[in-house]
């Protein structure tokens, strides 16, 4: 009997060992463990007989019993495995397709991002960011920038004016929000004023409307030299770690001095060539480029809000102007003003 | 201001060329635009020639040959075809190997079978005015083979000079040579107008003529000199080489001395023909209101009463530093000149300028306003040259009708003023030197410096402010100037403040929902709002105007972003963009003064006065065609109401914002059936909705949806960046779908509300997330499905307290003439 079970143990096992499919185990599993299978039968028949050999038959039929059940699960686990590998294999993708389209990402206009790094620059430098309205009475515009009626100094912007109203008109800079900015704030201040100006000029080099940057620092004691550091900082900020900066002198009625600002050019390190020896374009061979115009506010325009604390020979301070769609050109070689507002989507999916 | 160098030389020379000094003055102030070469490039081989022989060419009429002494050894042929040319005539040649002022070289050349060996040269040739029509007939003092060089400035460059407002003495070449004095160091020459002419004339001045001026205020000076047996004709070459390398054409003698002197003094004058002046008589007055006058130009023009004329006794002769009259004009057959030196009110004639659209190089210098004293500069060095160069008599005597002349000015220049304004010292040595240098006078008083300004820079030069820069930009920004930070702040940081950080988390969201960042154009014309609909008496329709606009297309200032969003989609689509997906942060401009209060442009810095107009900031979006592409994954549906409100409700929820509320609204520029007001917390935002169809055709847009937003509501309702800790709850929530029939009349706004009110508390979410309108229900029946989250903070809820609430539930929406479907 023993033998028997043996025989029975060892080639189930065979059989279990060489099963190809879930289901071929399955047979296996009814013919040597379901309820006609021999080793069942034994087991049903170990109380027939004699007592002294039900326990040894018992075990061992028992034991064999487990042991099958045991080999047939870790090999249904191994089919099981085997057959899902195969129906996934036969469940493939052309990995080749393109990806599903996400919801495209748009872009910030060239403006905002050149506004917000200059306006980041600033920040750094300590000053805070005002902004004012682009209607703007006459008074805010030019009076109070030393510009006096019938001032020659008018005439250098030419100045889109309001239907209706003749003391009305376009700012023609954000100069006008450094009174604004004074009126409302007494000194120490240190502010940054982007924004739309307009002027009555169209062609390649000139938009009827473009954004500035204006910056305003009143404080004591405040000197060109403090100007020519923050521009110097601004500038390499801007425009790379080994720019230099350099003041001409200028006129503009709101500051005295007043100064029109270089930066060494970026392109051919200010030497006006370029690595082949040729003219640098950017700079026109002159090795420097203008980016702004500067200088010491005016006493005269200290005088116009002397109330809110500006006295002119107790605090003083610099002013500058930066062209906003400049500095962009600059950066990013763009060769047209007018590019900046054509707004071609082509364009303005470059920049982002 | 173009400078010959050659006649800047005269007075001062720097001694280094033109290129060099023109960077000097640019670091110290003076603007040089370029160096312009007038004539040749080079003086080689251009030469002084005798013409000895002068015979028809045998094969063509127009030419004829000439025999040419250039001193060589032999005569040479030159074939010539100006008519007037002759035996005996000292002429300016061209021999081959010369550059012609084109950059081309002259070769030997066969004209008709002649070789000719050179070419004798007309003025316009060598760019000496634009006289073409003969040649140009040199002094027969001169020699042949005579370098032309040294009869004729060639190859001269010229510096073109953009003069500042406040620099009118720049405007004249010896207040250059002045400022290159200053600059350099070089020595100064005598002032041209030192020495005046010899009054050798019968009578006296007031014998001849008669100044009356009616209005001093207006005129505060005007001098007057008579000028007998004056011979008019071309001036010598040397004068006209100047002025035609300053500019200026040539005209006649006396003409030319006129422009000579403005071009050298800065201080324009006026000759007239004396004999042509009824009784020598002017009057200079205000025009009367409305009084028309013919000017030079042909074109008649009507006067104000702030304009100021030239009168004779019988009529206005010219309007008064802007242009001179055709009826006293100095002609060929002029003999006595009456030469006009005034000064004007330099605001009354920009003034004028612009009212009369007229502007001349006299008006240029007068509107700086020029100081009364450089009229007797200008008369001294034009009589001069009336008598040397037009063989005139000087009458004895000026006319001087002047008001009192402005005080001196002298003013207080502080060492400690100039160091703490510069941030660099100046020796006192050196602001001294710099100063009488520019022409001030100069007294030592201590470390400090008492100056006094002279006339050419009494209007510019008033204050100590105005001296720092002088001796600022001699001693040299670019030489001297430190580099130094100030310290900002004095306890505050730098930052953006709230609301700028707001708008550009905005900005950011439109960005990243997919929509491409414009800048619109401010303005628009006009005729925007009827194409958009929009009609009187809505105040979009009526927008503030533009006076002087360059064209009817910037006439208006837009009253809203979606004209800016439309146009440019539209360029887009006809360049052939599939969709456009677009949004723009920009202001409007409406009528009327800003609110107070509130608004991002009011800002931190109003300021005392209320900006004229109203600017609210919006957010504008424009989608037309999918906003995702179409793939083999989608068929990218186009974009409709409900993208556009997904895209805004995210901007809402990335500010913080509560839920937008949407009802529905009619704007002209909208399909009536889509569209929507939008607001946040009961303040009104803006609209959202599809473009009418007919505004989309105007267009020339297939369909679009967007909406508009003021930024200053939605940004006032944002919690971003002041959130407070709300616990979690560890209970878990019952999720629940409830499926409401309503009549299609009743919206899914009112439907969730009467969900949410019967729910109560425990209800703590209540979303639509499915629509079914068809044949399963009954006529004019929707059906609505809603995903519901019942959660107590404490407890886990019983199956019976989510019934109860579920009964409430629809015992609401019977209220509303809703069911609850099985």
């Amino acid at each position: 009997m023993l033998e028997q079970i043996e025989k029975i143990r060892v080639a189930a096992t065979e059989a279990i060992a060489a099963a190809s499919s879930s289901a071929a185990l399955e047979e296996l599993r009814v013919s040597y463990l379901g309820r006609k299978a021999e080793l069942t039968q034994i087991l049903r028949g170990i109380a027939q007989l004699p007592a002294e050999e039900r326990g040894r038959v018992g075990g061992a039929a028992n034991k064999a019993r487990k042991e099958l059940e045991a080999l047939i699960e870790r090999s249904a686990e191994r089919l099981d495995a085997a057959e899902l590998d195969a129906r996934l294999v036969a469940d493939r993708v052309d990995v080749t397709m393109p990806g599903a389209p996400p919801r495209p990402l748009g872009h910030l206009h060239l403006i905002t991002r050149t506004t917000r790094l200059i306006e980041d620059i600033m920040v750094g430098l300590g000053y805070e960011v005002a902004e004012g309205p682009e209607i703007e009475h006459d008074y805010y515009n030019f009076t109070a920038l030393n510009h006096p009626v019938g001032h020659p100094a008018r005439q250098l912007q030419d100045t889109f004016y309001i239907q209706s109203h003749p003391d009305v008109l376009l700012r023609t800079h954000t100069s006008p929000m450094q009174i604004r900015a004074m009126e409302t704030h007494g000194p120490p201040i240190f502010i940054v004023i982007p924004g739309k100006v307009y002027r009555r000029d169209s062609d390649a080099t000139h938009s009827p409307m473009f954004h500035q940057m204006e910056g305003l620092a009143i404080a004591e004691g405040l000197t060109l030299a403090d100007l020519q550091g923050t521009l110097l900082a601004m500038s390499r900020a801007l425009f790379g770690d080994t720019r230099e900066v350099r003041l001409r002198p200028h006129y503009f009625p709101f500051t005295e001095p007043s100064v029109e600002v270089d930066v060494s050019c970026f392109q051919c390190e200010g030497t006006g060539l370029l690595a082949d020896g040729s003219r640098c374009n950017l700079c026109k061979g002159q090795g420097w480029i203008e980016i702004l115009g500067a200088g010491m506010v005016d006493p005269n325009v200290l005088g116009f809000v002397e109330g809110a604390g500006y006295d002119p020979e107790r605090v003083q301070g610099f002013a500058f102007g930066l062209g906003i769609e400049r500095v962009a050109m600059l950066r990013h070689a763009i060769p047209d003003l007018r590019r900046f507002f054509d707004n071609d989507v082509r364009l303005l999916e470059q920049f982002s | 201001m173009r400078v010959p160098y050659t006649w800047l030389r005269e007075y001062c020379d720097p001694g280094v060329p033109a290129e060099e000094l023109a960077e000097r003055l640019v670091m110290t102030g003076t603007e040089v635009e370029r160096i312009d070469v007038v004539g040749p490039p080079a003086p080689e081989n251009f030469v002084v020639g005798k013409v000895t022989e002068a015979v028809q060419h045998p094969d063509a009429d127009r030419l004829r040959v000439c025999t040419v002494e250039v001193g060589e050894d032999g005569p040479r042929t030159i074939v010539c075809g100006a008519p007037n040319v002759a035996a005996g005539q000292t002429v300016a040649v061209a021999l081959p190997g010369a550059r012609m002022p084109g950059g081309e070289k002259l070769r030997k050349a066969k004209l008709r079978g002649v070789a000719s060996e050179g070419m004798i040269l007309a003025a316009d040739e060598i760019e000496l005015g634009d006289d073409h029509d003969g040649t140009l007939v040199l002094d027969d003092a001169l020699a042949a083979g005579t370098p032309l060089a040294a009869v004729i400035p060639l190859a001269e460059p010229v510096l073109e000079i953009e003069v500042t407002p406040n620099r009118s003495d720049c405007f004249g070449v010896f207040g250059v040579a002045r400022e290159v004095h200053a600059v350099t160091g070089a020595p100064l020459g005598p002032e041209p107008w030192a020495e005046d002419a010899p009054a050798t004339g019968a009578g006296r001045v007031e014998d001849f003529a008669k100044i009356t001026v009616e209005v001093p205020d207006l005129c505060p000076r005007f001098t007057a000199r008579v000028f007998r047996d004056v011979k008019i004709g071309p001036s010598p070459l040397w004068l006209q080489a100047r002025l035609a390398a300053a500019g200026q054409r040539p005209i006649s003698n006396v003409v030319d001395i006129t422009n000579y002197v403005m071009l050298l003094t800065a201080q324009p004058l006026h000759a007239y023909d004396l004999d042509r002046v009824p009784g020598g008589e002017l009057i200079v007055r205000a025009a009367r209101p409305g009084e028309k006058m013919t000017t030079l130009d042909g074109i008649e023009r009507e006067l104000d009463a702030e304009t100021v004329l030239v009168c004779d006794r019988d009529q206005p002769t010219g309007i008064a530093a802007l242009m001179g009259g055709q009826v006293s004009e100095v002609s060929e057959a002029t003999t006595s000149v009456l030469l006009e030196v005034a000064n004007w009110d330099g605001p009354n004639v920009l003034r004028t300028s612009r009212l009369l659209g007229l502007r001349s190089e006299a008006s240029a210098r007068f509107e700086k306003q020029l100081h009364p004293d450089l009229t007797l500069r200008a008369q001294a060095l034009a009589s001069r040259l009336l008598v040397e160069l037009c063989g005139a008599t000087m009458v004895p005597g000026t006319i001087d009708v002047a008001a009192p002349p402005p005080p001196p000015r002298i003013l207080l220049l502080r060492d400690a003023r100039v160091t703490g304004i510069l941030g660099m010292a100046i020796p006192q040595a050196d602001q001294v030197a710099y100063l009488e240098r520019l022409g001030f006078g100069v007294e030592v008083d201590g470390a400090d410096l008492a100056v006094s300004v002279p006339a050419d820079r009494y209007h510019d030069v008033t204050r100590e402010i105005d001296l720092i820069e002088e001796v600022g930009r001699l001693h040299g920004f670019d030489r001297h100037l430190p580099t130094t930070l100030p310290r900002v702040g004095e306890g505050k940081v730098g930052r953006l403040d709230r609301t700028q950080r707001l708008r550009r988390r905005a900005e950011d969201e439109l960005r990243d929902l997919g929509f491409e960042q414009i800048v619109g154009w401010s303005f628009t014309d006009p005729g925007e709002a009827a194409r958009l609909r929009i009609e009187e008496p809505d105040g979009r329709a009526d927008p503030i105007l533009v006076a002087n606009p360059l064209s009817d297309e910037g006439a208006a200032m837009r009253t809203t972003l979606l004209g800016s969003l439309l146009d440019v989609a539209a360029r887009n689509l006809a360049r052939g963009a599939e969709a456009v997906a677009l949004f723009e942060a920009g202001a409007v401009y409406l009528r009327g003064a800003p609110p107070v209060e509130g608004g991002p442009l009011a800002g931190n810095f109003p300021g005392d006065t209320p900006a004229p107009a109203t600017e609210p900031r919006r957010y504008g979006a424009l989608a037309v065609g999918a906003l995702v592409p179409r793939s083999w994954r989608g068929k990218g549906e186009p974009a409709d109401f409900f993208s556009l409100k997904g895209a805004l409700e995210a901007l809402a929820a990335a500010l913080g914002c509560p839920p937008l509320e949407f009802a529905p609204t009619v704007e002209p520029f909208l399909h009536p059936g889509r569209s929507a007001s939008v607001a946040v917390g009961g303040a009104p935002l803006g609209w959202l909705g599809e473009v009418h169809p007919l505004v989309c055709r105007t267009w020339d847009i297939p369909a679009a949806v967007g909406f508009e937003i003021d930024a200053a509501p939605l940004l006032a309702a944002a919690t971003l960046g002041e959130e407070t800790f709300e616990d979690v709850t560890t209970f878990p929530a019952a999720l629940r779908d409830l499926a409401v029939v309503v009549p299609a009349e009743i919206d899914a706004a009112t439907v969730r509300a009467a969900v949410l009110a019967g729910g109560g508390e425990l209800l703590r979410a209540a979303e639509v997330f499915d629509l079914y309108e068809g044949e399963q229900l009954g006529e004019g029946e929707k059906s609505l499905a809603l995903a519901l989250e019942f959660r107590a903070a404490d407890r886990t809820l019983t199956d019976e307290e989510v019934d109860a609430a579920r009964a409430s539930i629809e015992a609401e929406l019977t209220k509303i003439g809703g069911t609850l479907r099985a």
